[in-house]
């Protein structure tokens, strides 16, 4: 296999661009992507390579993530792109009741097959209206698949199998790790949603994480190993599916688990997974499980304000040594 | 008004009135007698709308529906026995007993599907517009909405998007002069609905909604200017309401008088006083169609009630289409 470093954005683009030659039903849709590219420049090239598959439209949150959903049910393969992952919570509608309900309400009639691609995450300085991370909203909605990478490999594997799906996808991206490079396969290669990875092996404590939150925790796990502590890092790519089971054998190997993510931690997707272990595996735990995440306030714009706010390595640092004592 | 609609024709369209309204005074004394759980929306004497406008759309176009869409979805083709059947909660229901009334879709005649948010079928329909446009196919999408969905925000994201695009859209206003309980006088800021086209440049046309032959001239125009690539069209069909919001809707908010005014401009009966005149609807033969429909209607009821009700266990099926033991995996149950 050959493998070259690509970033985050590059790894996306060619996902796209693989994916639109292979499928003349997938197109792209969203604000600002074809002038400009993309907000992110994640969308480089394609307008050119595919003159009208990738549309431009008006600021109508509502209506774009409407209008991908329409598009699925009659026999597109819409990808959305919704420019902040803030934004959803105003094509709010569209995506918890109507994208998520519209297979089962109607019996299994049809299926929807949209990917709607959100960046998200804090850590810019952009304030509220632009750094959330709200991921839990939507593993709480049935009926979604939600998606949060954070190598340009999984990236890759992932938008592609993410557009191949039959199922309405929420796929994350951290706004932080668009330039992050990594290897990535010249070979065409699927990753399946549901799948985590052990990003670091380790026999300590599991590191139960995913996006941003996984380069905090390489940083920590650095760290730790020269006091001697190796941390396991599970990283969880899918967050729904989940993949239990890489969960409960990293939780059975280690004993002690430290769940960590940027979102605030008051209901969030690190408490459903803490209640699930204690709940199915509590035997297998040497110590309460410590959770990391934001504090629950909105974020805030000023940098030493948003730095206390939002977790970094050291909050995964003092977490799993919580867990060590 | 002067009809370019055949004989024939105008008989389809008096038999497809007359289906919606015998469905639906059924559901009604269905409902009343408890056969019928949740809420249910009755389009009792808007018929004209949903008939005149599905008259001059092909089995492969679209229509997104409301929450009360009985007649544009009997209107579009479905299956009067398998919309029954949903409507009772049943396995043998569009929806496998999933959606009941307000969400009754049948993708194989191109309904798109009821919708339980008002204005929810508008950005759907939009998408539904793209798609026909990227697949360079030549169908049209009719989305219903009343005028209480016209106030709504993602109406007008729509409106525009469609415009700009060029979509082959007839947004449909089925205006019944209420939004649940608030009357249209107080809520709108323009008299007609149909006015709101000229903020988005497309053509508003108002017509009787209680005239099926206007509403499918209408109708007619905006499916050809959208079948041809010259954009959406915004057609309001002015109607009323004869029964409540929802069944059981007590109506504080209007008179009996208003109701009985309205109920005076029955399109049905009007619409049979053209056919007799014109010598196509004997006594005899308005007997014959009656009886046809009303056993079609019993059919479907009995189909209904003979069906089983599902298993509680199928409430965990048909929420994902692919990889469901994947999802299983991570606890979906």
């Amino acid at each position: 296999m050959s493998l070259r470093e690509l970033t985050n954005t590059e790894a996306m683009a060619e996902a796209l661009e693989e994916e639109m030659l292979r499928d003349p039903t997938v197109f792209i849709v969203g604000e600002d992507i074809v002038a400009h590219g993309g907000i992110f420049g994640q969308f480089k090239g394609l307008p050119e390579k595919f003159q009208g598959r990738v549309i431009d439209t008006p600021i109508s949150e509502s209506c774009i993530l409407g209008a991908g959903l329409g598009a699925a049910l009659t026999g597109m393969r819409p990808f959305v792109d919704m420019h902040f992952a803030d934004f959803l919570t105003t094509a709010m509608d569209e995506v918890a009741n109507q994208a998520a309900k519209i297979r089962y309400m109607f019996g299994g009639q049809v299926k929807v097959p949209m990917v709607i691609w959100a960046p998200d995450g804090a850590g810019l300085s952009a304030a509220a209206h632009h750094s959330q991370s709200l991921e839990a909203w939507f593993v709480h909605t049935p009926g979604l698949k939600v998606v949060s990478p954070c190598m340009p490999y999984d990236v890759k594997g992932l938008i592609k199998t993410a557009i191949r799906d039959e199922d309405p996808v929420l796929f994350f991206m951290h706004k932080k790790i668009f330039g992050r490079k990594g290897p990535v396969p010249q070979e065409e290669y699927l990753i399946p949603l549901g799948s985590a990875d052990i990003k670091r092996q380790g026999r300590d404590v599991t590191v139960i994480t995913y996006s941003i939150t996984l380069l905090h925790a390489m940083e920590a796990a650095q760290e730790l190993a020269r006091e001697g502590v190796e941390l396991e890092i599970l990283d969880l790519r899918t967050l729904w599916p989940i993949d239990w089971e890489a969960i409960a054998r990293s939780v059975s190997k280690t004993h002690r688990v430290v769940v960590a993510h940027e979102a605030c931690i008051t209901g969030g997707l690190g408490a459903e997974i803490a209640a699930r272990i204690q709940e199915e595996l509590f035997d297998e735990l040497d110590a309460p499980i410590v959770r990391v995440g934001a504090k629950r306030v909105p974020h805030p714009f000023s940098p030493p304000l948003e730095k206390f706010v939002i977790p970094g390595p050291h909050s995964i640092l003092e977490a799993a040594k919580e867990v060590l004592t | 008004m002067k009809s370019s609609a055949k004989p024939q024709e105008m008989m389809a369209l008096y038999r497809t009135m007359c289906r919606i309204r015998a469905f639906e005074t059924k559901v009604q004394e269905l409902f009343a007698s408890n056969m019928i759980p949740g809420f249910v929306h009755l389009s009792i004497g808007e018929e004209a709308v949903a008939a005149g406008i599905s008259s001059v759309l092909r089995p492969d176009d679209y229509i997104t529906s409301t929450h009360r869409g009985h007649g544009h979805v009997l209107a579009k083709g479905a299956d009067p026995r398998r919309m029954m059947a949903e409507l009772f909660g049943k396995r043998t229901g569009y929806c496998k007993g999933k959606g009941g009334s307000m969400h009754i879709a049948d993708f194989s005649v191109g309904v798109l599907g009821a919708n339980g948010v008002v204005a929810g079928g508008f950005p759907i329909a939009v998408g539904a517009g793209l798609s026909c446009k990227l697949r360079g196919t030549d169908q049209v999408v009719v989305c219903y909405f009343g005028d209480g969905a016209s106030n709504r925000g993602p109406v007008h994201e729509a409106m525009n998007m469609a415009s700009i695009w060029k979509l082959p859209i007839i947004f449909a206003c089925e205006n019944n002069q209420y939004a649940s309980t608030t009357a249209m006088s107080y809520s709108t800021s323009v008299p007609k609905i149909s006015m709101r086209a000229q903020g988005y440049s497309m053509p508003g046309l108002t017509v009787d909604g209680n005239d099926v032959l206007a509403v499918r001239e209408a109708a007619a125009q905006a499916v050809a200017r959208a079948r041809s690539g010259e954009g959406p069209t915004l057609l309001e069909a002015l109607t009323y309401r004869w029964r409540g919001h929802f069944e059981g809707d007590p109506q504080r908010y209007r008179t009996k008088e208003e109701v009985q005014e309205a109920k005076a401009r029955d399109p049905i009966t009007r619409l049979a006083a053209v056919l007799r005149k014109k010598r196509l609807l004997s006594a005899q033969l308005e007997q014959r169609i009656q009886k046809e429909i009303q056993e079609e209607i019993e059919e479907a009821v009995r189909f209904a009630q003979e069906s089983p009700y599902p298993e509680a266990q199928e409430a965990l099926e048909d929420l994902y289409a692919g990889d469901v033991a994947q999802a299983a995996k991570g606890g979906l149950a």
